[in-house]
C-alpha cells in the first residue's frame, strides 16, 4: 500500500466555523485506484473534509495536495476533481445529455468528442435510452446514475461521493452499491465515499476512514476497523459490541493479560494498548459467543433476559452476575430452536476473540 | 352544483362584465364611429379612425402616409422596451444581493424596494424633475467636475423619459426576479463549479436560464404599464416627446377626436396582447419540451 501513488494528501486539516471547530487538525494520504470511505456520524465532519477537497470550504489551516502538487490556491472549477451530490443536483433545465455534456463543454473539448464521451458514460450508467430527457422525468436511480455519468465524464483525478445512495430505497441502495462498485474496479479511478453507513462502508471500501467527534478514530481496511477496532467509539459505531472495563495486567506482543470486574483473567488481544496503560475496555462481538452446546473456551453461566428474532439471526441478552452481556446466534442448519427469556444458559467465548482497546 | 357554481360566481361575472367587457366594448364601439362636430362621436359606422393612424385625408379626398404616429407608436414600443432591458440589468444584481443577506436584513431591503409605493406616483416623478432640472443636483454635480460647463438641460428628452420609467417600474422586476433567485438551489452553482464552470459561465449557463421565469414576468409587469405611460412623458418628457398613452389622452381631451383615441386605445391594447402571447407561447413551448 505505502508504495502506491498518493492521490490525495491532506495535510494537518483543520476546520473551523466562526467558533465552533468542525474538524480537528487530521492528516491522511488517499492513494490511487482506491476506494477510500470516510464513516461516522451525523455531523462529524465528513461533508466539511469532502468540501475542502472540491474546494467549496477553504481549510482553516493546513494544505491539500492533489497528486503531488498543492491545490489551497485553486478555485473549485480548476479542480480536476469532480462530485457526485447528495442531492443529485442535476441541472433541471438541461437534457440528460446536456448535463453530462456541461463539464466538457467547460473544458474546452472538441465537438465530437464530447458526443463519444457523453454517449460512453450515459451507456456506462446505462442511461442511453434516455439521453433526451429531463431528470424531472427520473427516477432517484436513475438521477443517481446520471449524477455519476456527469461527475465521471470529465475524467476527474479524483471521484468525491457525498452520501450518494442514502436518498434512496433499500433495495435499490443495495443494487447501487455493487453498480458504484464494479464502476469503480472498472475505471481505475480514486474514490472518496462519505457516508453514515457503517455497513455500506464494510461492503464496499478498499480502506475506511472512522471519523468520529471532529477527529480521526482510525484509519484501515474493513476488516482490520470491524475486527480491531481502535478504540471504544470505533468499537461502538461499527457493529454491536459488549463492553467491559478491564485492568491491564501485562502486555506482550498483541496479547494482553486482563483482569475483568468479575475477578477473571483473560489472554486477549490487543493492538492498540499504549504502553503503560493500566486500564482499558475489552470488546467482545455478540457473534463471538457461543451458548449452551456452542459454549467452549472461557464459560460463563447466565440467565435469558430478553430475545430478539431477526430471521437469520437471534439477539439475545443474557445476564451475568450485573452485566448484560449481548449474544447472537445464527439460525443455522440445525435450526436450532429460541431459547425462551428466563432460562438459565451456558455461554463461551474464546479468549483470543476479546479486544483490548486502545484509549 | 353546476347551478352552485354558476350561481355563486355570478357577482364575479357581474363585475367582470361591468368593469371591464363593457368598457372594452364600448371603445371598440366609439373606435368605430364618427368624430361629432363638437367633440365626442356621432353613431355612424366608419373605419376613418383607424385609417387615420397611417394615412391623411387630402384636400381631394386621396390618401397620403402620415408617419406621424407611426413614430410616436414605435416610440413607445423602444421606449419600453428600453426600460424592460435596463430595469432586467440593473433588477438581477440587486435582487441577487438580497438573496445573499441575513433573513431580517433581507425583509428590511424588500421593504425598501416596495417603499416608493407608498407615494403617489406624480410625486415621485416629480421628484426626478427636481433632481435633473436647472440648478439639480445632477447638473450642479456635473458642473462642479468641470468637464461640463454648459448645459442646456438634462430634462424633456427620452433620456429623461427612460430614467423616470426606469425608476418607476424597477421595484416590479426586483421583486419577481428575487423570487426565482430565492429558489434556486444552491447545490446547482455549487455543480457548475465543481464541473469547472468559471463564474461567468455559471451565471450564464445556470443561474440566468433557471430565473428566467422570474425575469420573464417581470419583464411582463415593467413592459406592458411602461406601453401606457403618460406621466413621464408629460413631466420628464416635457409634453414635447408624446408616447401612445400621451395621444390616447390627448384625443379624448384638447383635439376632442374620441374616435381616433379609442382607435389607438385598441391598437395599444392589441400590442399588449400580443406581447403576452408571444410569452405564453414561449412558456407552453418550454413545458412541451419537458414533456416530451
Ligand atoms: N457553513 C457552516 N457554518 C457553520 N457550521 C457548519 C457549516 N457547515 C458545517 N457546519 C458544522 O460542522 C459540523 C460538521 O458538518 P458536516 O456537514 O461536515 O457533517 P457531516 O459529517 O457531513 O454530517 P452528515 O452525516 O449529517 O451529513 C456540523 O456540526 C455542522 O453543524
Ligand atoms: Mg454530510
Amino acid at each position: 500500500m505505502e508504495s502506491r501513488k498518493k492521490a490525495v494528501e491532506i495535510r494537518q486539516v483543520s476546520k473551523t466555523f466562526g467558533t465552533f471547530q468542525a474538524l480537528e487538525t487530521v492528516s491522511l494520504d488517499i492513494y490511487d485506484n482506491e476506494f477510500f470511505t470516510l464513516l461516522g456520524p451525523s455531523g462529524c465532519g465528513k461533508t466539511t473534509l469532502l468540501r475542502m477537497i472540491a474546494g467549496f470550504e477553504e481549510p482553516t489551516t493546513g494544505q491539500i495536495v492533489l497528486h503531488g502538487s498543492d491545490i489551497q490556491s485553486l478555485p473549485p472549477h480548476k479542480r480536476r476533481v469532480n462530485t457526485v451530490f447528495q442531492s443529485y443536483a442535476l441541472f433541471p433545465h438541461m437534457t440528460l445529455e446536456q448535463n453530462v455534456a456541461y463539464g466538457l463543454e467547460n473544458l474546452r473539448w472538441p465537438k465530437d468528442k464530447v458526443r463519444a464521451r457523453v454517449a460512453e458514460m450515459l451507456d456506462l450508467v446505462h442511461m442511453s435510452k434516455f439521453a433526451r430527457r429531463r431528470p424531472q422525468q427520473l427516477s432517484g436511480g436513475q438521477r443517481q446514475r446520471v449524477a455519476l455519468a456527469r461527475a465521471l465524464a470529465p475524467e476527474p483525478e479524483v471521484l468525491l461521493l457525498d452520501e450518494p445512495l442514502s436518498a434512496l430505497d433499500l433495495k435499490l441502495r443495495q443494487a447501487m452499491r455493487e453498480e458504484l462498485r464494479a464502476l469503480q474496479r472498472q475505471t481505475g479511478l480514486t474514490f472518496v465515499f462519505v457516508t453514515h453507513d457503517q455497513e455500506e462502508a464494510l461492503d464496499m471500501s478498499d480502506r475506511i476512514c472512522v471519523l468520529g467527534d471532529g477527529r480521526i478514530q482510525q484509519i484501515g481496511s474493513p476488516r482490520e476497523v470491524y475486527e480491531n477496532p481502535a478504540n471504544r467509539f470505533v468499537a461502538n459505531f461499527i457493529g454491536e459490541t459488549n463492553f467491559f472495563d478491564v485492568d491491564v495486567l501485562s502486555v506482550e506482543g498483541d496479547q494482553a493479560k486482563v483482569r475483568t470486574p468479575m475477578g477473571m483473567e483473560l489472554t486477549a488481544t490487543q493492538k492498540h494498548v499504549r504502553p503503560g496503560q493500566k486500564q482499558a475496555t475489552l470488546s467482545l462481538r455478540p457473534e463471538k459467543i457461543g451458548l449452551d452446546d456452542q459454549a467452549s473456551g472461557q464459560i460463563l453461566s447466565g440467565t435469558i433476559t430478553s430475545t430478539n428474532y431477526l430471521g437469520g439471526f437471534t439477539h439475545y441478552v443474557v445476564r451475568v452476575g450485573d452485566a448484560d452481556i449481548r449474544v447472537s446466534r445464527r439460525n443455522d442448519l440445525s435450526d436450532t430452536p429460541t431459547l425462551a427469556e428466563g432460562a438459565t444458559v451456558k455461554l463461551g467465548f474464546s479468549p483470543a476473540a476479546t479486544r483490548v482497546l486502545g484509549q | 352544483m353546476k347551478d352552485f357554481r354558476f350561481w355563486g360566481l355570478l357577482p364575479a361575472h357581474v363585475m367582470m362584465a361591468l368593469t371591464l367587457i363593457v368598457p372594452i366594448l364600448i371603445i371598440v364601439a366609439v373606435s368605430f364611429a364618427t368624430r361629432g362636430a363638437y367633440g365626442g362621436f356621432e353613431f355612424s359606422f366608419s373605419t376613418e379612425a383607424y385609417r387615420q393612424i397611417l394615412f391623411n385625408e387630402g384636400w381631394t379626398g386621396e390618401l397620403e402616409f402620415n408617419p406621424q404616429y407611426l413614430l410616436i407608436i414605435g416610440r413607445t414600443v423602444i421606449l419600453a422596451a428600453l426600460t424592460t432591458l435596463i430595469c432586467m440589468a440593473l433588477a438581477f444584481p440587486v435582487a441577487y444581493w438580497i438573496t445573499l443577506q441575513g433573513r431580517t436584513a433581507r425583509v428590511i431591503l424588500l421593504f425598501m424596494v416596495t417603499l416608493p409605493f407608498w407615494v403617489s406616483m406624480i410625486v415621485r416623478v416629480y421628484a426626478w424633475l427636481i433632481i435633473l432640472g436647472n440648478e439639480g443636483v445632477i447638473e450642479k454635480a456635473l458642473k462642479l467636475t468641470g468637464l461640463v460647463t454648459d448645459i442646456d438641460t438634462l430634462l424633456f428628452n427620452s433620456g429623461a423619459m427612460l430614467v423616470g420609467m426606469v425608476y418607476s417600474y424597477i421595484p416590479l422586476m426586483i421583486l419577481p426576479v428575487f423570487a426565482s433567485i430565492e429558489k434556486l438551489d444552491p447545490a446547482l452553482i455549487e455543480a457548475s463549479h465543481d464541473l469547472h464552470g468559471s463564474r461567468a459561465v455559471t451565471l450564464r449557463r445556470v443561474i440566468l436560464p433557471l430565473c428566467w421565469p422570474g425575469l420573464a414576468a417581470g419583464a411582463i409587469l415593467v413592459f406592458v404599464p411602461c406601453l401606457g405611460a403618460v406621466l413621464e412623458p408629460i413631466l420628464l418628457g416635457g409634453g414635447k416627446i408624446m408616447m401612445m398613452g400621451n395621444l390616447i389622452q390627448m384625443q379624448f381631451g384638447g383635439a376632442r377626436n374620441w374616435p381616433f383615441g379609442a382607435a389607438i386605445a385598441i391598437l395599444l391594447m392589441v400590442l399588449v396582447m400580443v406581447f403576452l402571447l408571444l410569452n405564453g407561447l414561449r412558456a407552453t413551448r418550454r413545458a412541451m419540451e419537458e414533456m416530451t
